[in-house]
């Protein structure tokens, strides 16, 4: 998306939002986390949650289908301006993810990225390495979901 | 036949459960990145080789998705479990290829009640994720919250 030179501590973007229905936390979970508060009201009721509540795996993967395309659209925006754009990634790992509240059915969580430290990496000659923290809140300003990432981004090429 | 659900009072530190094993489907792979994580190195062969990846590979989060599958299928449905707070920590090591075998392993490494509901307790793990190489693909480190025995066992 841009150069590893290109970005600034600091940079933040709203990445959008998604509201979460019943028949795509159920069919998420059917596959993935078949825990019975993730597949009926009824378990979610009687769970910590108090109703139907969608995988954590579930929040984590629509904060990246919002991230690749708010970047994908970023990108496009500079290549229209003739600007190179850069593949990021992949990622190492992450930390510090936190589900504080639940995500219920008919909840929409809006997920904003803010870059928060970046440094050359020495082992991978070209790349260096940014941090971010993510979040993600629900329609009452309520912290459903954070964490800290890490994406490898390319230099700049020397001329 | 019944089985009594796995409590509290069943972990211990340093207890090794198994979580078995699951086979990665190149076409449940692409759909995952269609899905959720559509960039080239998680759909198209010839990007993937350009990338750090060096080759077609599972987006991170969809082998976050199936090891999750794997904790339910091989300790959550026998526990009576209450969900996690959140992942402390996760290291994606290695690329996950169309047809790698995965299997998990959980390691117990703290335990505690809570102190605001002294029905639960939280059960710290670490988890291991190896391919048919027997390398490490992915750690995971993360707590469970885990009911007690306080109100007598539960049976399936």
């Amino acid at each position: 998306m841009k150069w590893f030179e290109d970005i600034a501590v600091g940079e933040n973007f709203e990445l959008g939002s998604h509201a979460f229905d019943a028949e795509e936390i159920v069919a998420f979970a059917k596959l993935y986390d078949p825990q019975p508060f993730h597949l009926s009201e009824e378990a979610g009721r009687a769970s910590l949650f108090g109703g139907l509540s969608a995988s954590g795996w579930h929040t984590s993967a629509i904060f990246m289908r919002l991230l690749v395309s708010k970047f994908a659209s970023l990108a496009a925006e500079r290549a229209a301006r003739g600007e190179e754009t850069p593949s990021f990634g992949p990622s190492p790992g992450f930390e510090d993810m936190k589900w504080p509240r639940p995500v219920l059915v008919g909840d929409r969580v809006t997920y904003r990225t803010e870059v928060i430290a970046k440094r050359i990496v020495e082992s991978r000659p070209g790349w260096g390495l940014t941090s971010m923290h993510n979040e993600g809140r629900n329609q009452n300003e309520a912290l459903v979901f954070a964490f800290k990432s890490h994406v490898f981004v390319p230099l700049r090429p020397s001329p | 036949m019944t089985d009594v659900l796995l409590a509290f009072e069943d972990f211990q530190v340093g207890q090794i459960h198994d979580l078995g094993s699951k086979t990665v489907d190149r076409d449940e792979l692409l759909a995952f990145a269609r899905s959720y994580d559509p960039q080239p190195m998680h759909l198209d062969e010839e990007a993937a080789k350009a990338s750090l990846l060096g080759g077609l590979a599972a987006s991170g989060w969809h082998a976050g998705a199936m090891f999750m599958r794997l904790l339910y299928d091989g300790l959550l449905a026998k526990t009576r479990s209450f969900g996690a707070p959140g992942i402390d920590k996760l290291a994606w090591k290695r690329p996950v290829r169309p047809g790698d075998t995965l299997h998990a392993v959980a390691e117990v490494v703290a335990t505690r009640v809570s102190k605001g509901r002294p029905d639960l307790g939280i059960v710290g793990f670490r988890f291991l994720v190896t391919n048919a190489l027997g390398e490490t693909v992915m750690t995971v480190e993360h707590s469970i919250f885990i009911q007690t025995r306080a109100h007598g066992d539960i049976t399936v």
